[in-house]
């Protein structure tokens, strides 16, 4: 892994997407909204790994569209380099965009079934004709192909004709086509078998140091998630609850919401199941549409009190641990935070 | 608001119980366009009461096919058993007559599918379809049924199964549905409940809450539970024994704790360093190279020869046999089907 620097890449700043929920099918009426991002901060460090996390619907993937575009926020700042590109259009958006380029999860649907592999590579370079001019580009596909473990003579295959790995391999090298910084990696090996998942992920880390890449890695498997990131932001219904590196949020969390989802993932030693403690959350995610009031996750919290109903716990060092130097001082949305160990 | 459950521990049961299945050398083809494909080819393996059996492999090794096989839903055509035996209480499956097989497989043993919403019928309440297998099979009445229904959601914990009784499966959420599935699969009280990846498409503290429930009815009702996974963390948390499915065969079977501590098949041990570790911040990850065998032309020898790092020159003519594995301490029973057992426990 790349040593991160201090400098940030992206500033994300109260980042919101509401969708508008309508009723009616001639006459459409707002009667609401989908709360899907609803207020988001982070930043990403020059060459370095961001984990975010969290169970599905809770908003991941729209933040992910909002970084590369594809989605318009409805309020806050997404500031490359220190510019705000969500206020960009024309030329000077088309210059950023390049910078910031999206993986996705499904390599089955994410690749147009009818283009070659070295269409669907060299697609990119349709937009930005500068990065590669007509003559290179066979050339440039079939070296992109060669990074990250295909064979170059396989670039007039299409699609079907590759094993699942395969394909996410050809999505990672359409993803650097244009050599961008920033890579947001939207739940990337979630639907590969375990050997081949290892593959993908080390190739990811392969590419990162070679190319000084900075990643935004997407995923509800909190394992790879701390295998691959530096640091780790953890998100419930719209909004991170808490975030901070690896040995943080992994060893010493302090939001409850990140202490029931890390006691719940399944760990592969079985002499772990006698003496560990498992939180068993009861109830379901509330709505995005209509989410409760105050604290976000109080409705399954074991610990929610009067207080949670009514303030929005923000998300900072929380007042219990300001000033100390270890590793439990770090942001959580918690008012009650405290530390707790539950991974084995 | 949430509860800490103690682990799902199991006492380890003194007396080995008779086998419940024992499923004996099965075969399976489908004839397809390009050829024949050999989705099982060769597959033993047995539970026993209160027994809980993980089929553990990757997609495409063969774990659903079994399962359709032993429930007796294969696709036929294009499937077809080849040969085998699929024993149930000493009974071969096979040699029934499928309006037996019919009756076995309401109430002698049960699947749970991994999409619940397209297992359950859209267009009836989830009250009528827990209600069928009452009327059913039991011949019950409508009234009497309807009470059994609501007594299973409340069993598998649905809140406010009164009023949920006469809704349709879209209006519940993901796990709900998978806890309506488990109560369909429980209702007539088999012996042996067969789950195919029942949390694979559910988030992880829902998958926790549904492997709880699972866990607790198979020790109270004594059920043997054969549960299909490719997740070696949920196979760690659950399972009493592993068969470790590669293409069409068992290659490893063991006592869970023996094979964590020293697999016996390289594939097993390739597939236990390969996942990274939410306990540990690793290195790089070891990759098992290659991909798993074209079904429609497995490599001779042992099917895993073209992906071992341990393979010699037999690998590629002999296929090696579901060998007794031996060693001092080992007190029940653990196979692996490499030539080369000895020297990968040894590490
Ligand atoms: N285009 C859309 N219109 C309306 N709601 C949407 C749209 N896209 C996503 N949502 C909703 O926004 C929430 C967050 O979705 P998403 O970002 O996909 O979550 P995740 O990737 O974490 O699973 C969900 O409730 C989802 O149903
Ligand atoms: N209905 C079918 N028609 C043709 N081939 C099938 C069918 N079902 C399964 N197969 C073949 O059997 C192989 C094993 O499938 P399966 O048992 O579903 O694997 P898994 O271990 O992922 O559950 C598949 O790779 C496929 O080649
Ligand atoms: S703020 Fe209150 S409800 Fe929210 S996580 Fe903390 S204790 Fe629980
Ligand atoms: S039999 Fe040979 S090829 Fe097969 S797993 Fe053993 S060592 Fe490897
Ligand atoms: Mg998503
Ligand atoms: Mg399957």
């Amino acid at each position: 892994m790349a040593e991160p620097t201090a400098e940030p890449i992206l500033e994300v700043r109260g980042l919101v997407k509401h969708y508008p929920l309508t009723q009616g099918i001639v006459i459409k009426r707002q009667i609401g909204a989908v709360k899907a991002v609803d207020g988001v901060d982070f930043d990403l460090g020059s060459g370095e790994t961001l984990g975010i996390v969290g169970e599905s619907g809770c908003g991941k993937s729209t933040v992910a569209k909002m970084l590369v575009n594809l989605e318009r926020p409805t309020a806050g700042e997404i500031r490359y380099k220190g510019e705000d590109i969500t206020r960009l259009s024309g030329r000077a958006l088309k210059a950023v965009r390049r910078n910031i380029q999206m993986v996705f999860q499904d390599p089955y649907t994410s690749l147009n079934p009818r283009m070659t592999v070295g269409d669907i590579i060299g697609e990119p370079y349709e937009i930005h004709p500068e990065v590669a001019p007509k003559g290179s580009r066979r050339q440039k596909v079939q070296d992109l192909l060669d990074v990250v473990g295909l064979n170059p003579e396989y670039i007039n295959r299409y699609p079907h004709q590759f094993s699942g790995g395969q394909r996410q391999r050809i999505g990672i090298a359409r993803g650097l086509a244009l050599r961008p910084e920033v890579i947001v990696a939207d739940e990337p090996v979630s639907a590969l078998d375990v050997s081949v998942q290892a593959q993908v992920v080390n190739l990811l880390e392969r590419l990162q140091s070679e190319f000084r890449l900075s990643y935004v890695f997407i995923a509800h498997d909190l394992s790879i998630v701390r295998h691959i990131s530096d640091r780790v932001g953890v998100m419930y219904l719209g909004r991170i609850v808490e975030v901070g590196s690896d040995a943080e949020i992994y060893e010493h969390p302090t939001h409850p919401y990140t202490q029931a989802l890390l006691s719940a993932v399944p760990v592969p030693d079985p002499g772990a199941r006698e003496h560990r403690e498992r939180i068993i959350l009861s109830g379901d995610v509330p709505s995005p549409a209509n989410p409760p009031s105050g604290c976000r996750f109080r409705t399954r919290c074991w610990k929610a009190r009067e207080r949670c109903a009514l303030e929005v716990p923000e998300l900072a060092v929380p007042a219990e641990f300001r000033g100390l130097s270890g590793p439990a001082a770090h942001d959580s949305a918690c008012h009650f935070a405290e530390e707790k160990h539950v991974v084995p | 608001m949430a509860s800490t459950a103690s682990p799902l521990s199991k006492e380890p049961t003194a007396p080995p119980a008779p086998l419940l299945l024992e499923v004996r050398d099965l075969h399976v083809e489908f004839r397809t366009r390009d050829g024949i494909a050999k989705a099982v080819n060769g597959v033993d393996y047995g539970v026993r009461a209160g027994e809980t059996l993980a089929v553990l492999g990757e997609s495409g090794s063969g774990k659903s096919v079994t399962a359709q096989a032993i429930m007796g839903i294969l696709d036929v055509p294009p499937g077809r058993i080849t040969s085998g035996e699929i024993l149930f209480h000493g009974q071969d499956l096979l040699k029934l007559k499928e309006e037996e097989r019919r009756r076995i497989r309401g109430s002698g043993m049960a699947m749970i599918f991994q999409d619940a919403l397209s297992s359950l019928n859209p267009v009836l309440s989830v009250g009528d379809q827990l209600g069928e297998m009452f009327t059913v099979h039991r011949g019950m009445s409508r009234k009497d049924a309807r009470a059994k229904a609501v007594e299973l959601m409340d069993r598998v914990r649905i809140p406010a199964a009164r009023e949920r009784v006469t809704q349709y499966p879209h209006q519940f959420s993901g796990g709900m549905r998978q806890r309506i599935m488990i109560a369909m699969a429980m209702a007539l009280e088999p012996s042996l409940i067969i789950a195919d990846e029942p949390t694979t498409a559910l988030d992880v503290t829902v998958q926790a809450q549904v492997m709880d429930l699972l866990a607790e009815l198979q020790r109270e009702l004594n059920m043997g539970l054969i549960l299909i996974t490719h997740d070696l963390g949920v196979v760690a948390d659950v399972a009493d024994t592993i068969a470790v499915m590669y293409a069409g065969r068992i290659v490893e079977k063991a006592p869970v704790h023996e094979i964590y501590k020293a697999p016996a098949h390289p594939y097993t041990k390739g597939l236990l360093e390969s996942i990274p570790r939410l306990d540990q911040k690793g290195q790089d990850l070891y990759a098992i190279k290659g991909l798993p065998p074209n079904l429609l032309n497995i490599p001779p020898g042992c099917a895993f020869n073209p992906r071992c790092p341990m393979a010699q020159d037999i690998c590629r003519t002999d296929v090696p046999p579901l060998a007794k594995v031996t060693y001092e301490g080992l007190t029940a029973e653990r196979r692996s089907a490499c030539h080369f057992w000895k020297e990968t426990l040894r590490g």
